[in-house]
């Protein structure tokens, strides 16, 4: 190869980037020829010259510490932390929920212990109800224009339940029904009220509440509570009553 | 660079150390120490956001030097500098052939370094950045293909114009004195 061949490969050759027998054939060449030896020495020393000329810049110690902070491993500090507020605001969670289910639970006991003083207080009185009646085709009527809502009662025949009459009540400002049916002499309230006194629970749920047994339900936008002092079996039979006739 | 090392070693441990270098390329590119900062400063960021997603087994000082120049060429000196050289588009991947050495390439070889550095400010970006990651990073032509994101026929030619236009510049300014 002639040296004008060798001199236009001598940047590639110094780069280290010819195949390798070229890089052995060039090594060879270059020891050897007087005319390329001093090129390639030349070439070699402006690299050295370009090399420090390029190494100019450095920066300064407030900027590496500003990187190196940038540059930190962060991953477990966050994973650390995550778990830290994961688990604060799980607490949170369950702080709230519980205060919640606390909140609720201490209006729906408010709210059974007011049922319960209803109930008593009304068996107390001298006039218990307000339209006395065993047949439901009275007692019904009677609340028309009374309360802003209207209810079905059950047909007791072949039942051991009679119903006694009904009366107008209130519970938290609101209006309802309050019937009173009786069992083998154990007087039972019933109270119906429109589905907006808060702090029943969902669905049917039995309760006891200074001995009386309570059980409420939703019907529609109507709630009902049955309460007294017989036996569960009687209170669950005479909710089935109830809850079998369509509102 | 092996996935167990990428497993064992933070992004501090191997980012920390190309620091001094990526500094220095930035301000080369930027030609001031304000934007060359923030350039480093994005560059480092960028790279530590994704870091999870980098490829073990590729070349982790490439990737840094690719978003170091992807932020420049997004950068306002970038920006105009983009409009008035071709970054990427000068090149036919052929290797230019080395000018053959006269007396007078000897005595530009034997430049000083003052009038080197001067020169190299002197070159386009897209010169200045090829030869400083060839000749003072002393990359090979495949990293600086990685860095640069061009084919390595594209690294060879522009190498060989950025020497070419050096030398030129060189000797201009040793006819001048």
């Amino acid at each position: 190869m002639a040296c004008e061949q060798w001199q236009a490969k001598l940047d590639t050759y110094l780069d280290g980037e010819l195949p390798a027998d070229e890089m052995h054939a060039f090594d060879a060449h270059v020891r050897t020829c007087p005319q390329c030896a001093p090129l390639a020495l030349g070439r070699v020393q402006m690299r050295q010259t370009i090399r420090a000329a390029g190494k100019q810049f450095a920066p300064t110690p407030e900027f590496r510490r500003r990187i190196q902070q940038t540059a930190k491993p962060r991953k477990s500090w966050n994973r650390g932390w995550s778990l830290a507020w994961a688990g604060v605001v799980v607490l949170l969670l369950i702080g709230v929920f519980t205060a919640y289910i606390g909140q609720r639970r201490g209006r729906r006991d408010h709210l059974y212990t007011e049922l319960a003083d209803l109930h008593v207080a009304t068996l107390a009185s001298s006039n218990p109800v307000d339209v006395v009646s065993t047949d439901r085709h009275t007692v019904k009527p009677w609340f028309q224009g009374k309360l802003p809502f209207t209810f079905n009662l059950p047909d007791l025949q072949n039942t051991d339940f009679t119903l006694l009459g009904g009366r107008v009540t209130y519970l938290s400002q609101t209006p309802g029904a309050h019937l009173i049916y009786q069992v083998r002499k154990h007087d039972i309230s019933v109270f119906i009220f429109q589905d907006r006194v808060d702090g029943v629970g969902a669905a049917s749920e039995f309760q006891q509440k200074s001995n009386f047994n309570i059980k409420s339900w939703r019907e529609g936008d109507l709630l009902y509570f049955v309460i007294g002092d017989a036996a569960v079996s009687d209170l669950n039979r005479l909710s089935d009553l109830l809850r079998a006739v369509k509102s | 660079m092996s996935e167990e090392r990428f497993q064992t070693e933070s992004f501090e441990e191997l980012a920390m150390p190309l620091f001094d270098q990526l500094y220095n390329f930035a301000h080369w590119l930027a030609q001031n120490r304000e934007e060359a900062e923030d350039l480093v400063q994005e560059t480092y960021a960028k790279a530590l956001k994704g870091f999870s997603s980098f490829q073990p087994g590729t070349n982790f000082r490439a990737w840094m030097y690719r978003i170091l120049r992807n932020s420049f060429l997004t950068s306002r000196t970038g920006l105009r500098v983009s409009k008035t050289v071709s970054l990427d588009s000068d090149d036919d991947g052929v290797p230019v052939p080395s000018v053959p050495d006269t007396p007078e390439s000897i005595l530009i070889e034997r430049s000083d370094e003052r009038l080197v550095q001067t020169a190299m400010t002197a070159l386009p970006v897209n010169f200045r950045e090829v030869l400083l990651l060839c000749e003072v990073e002393e990359m090979s032509y495949q990293e600086i293909a990685e860095a640069l994101s061009i084919p390595i026929g594209t690294v060879m030619s522009r190498l060989s114009r950025a020497r070419q236009a050096l030398r030129q510049l060189l000797r201009q300014k040793l006819q001048r004195t």
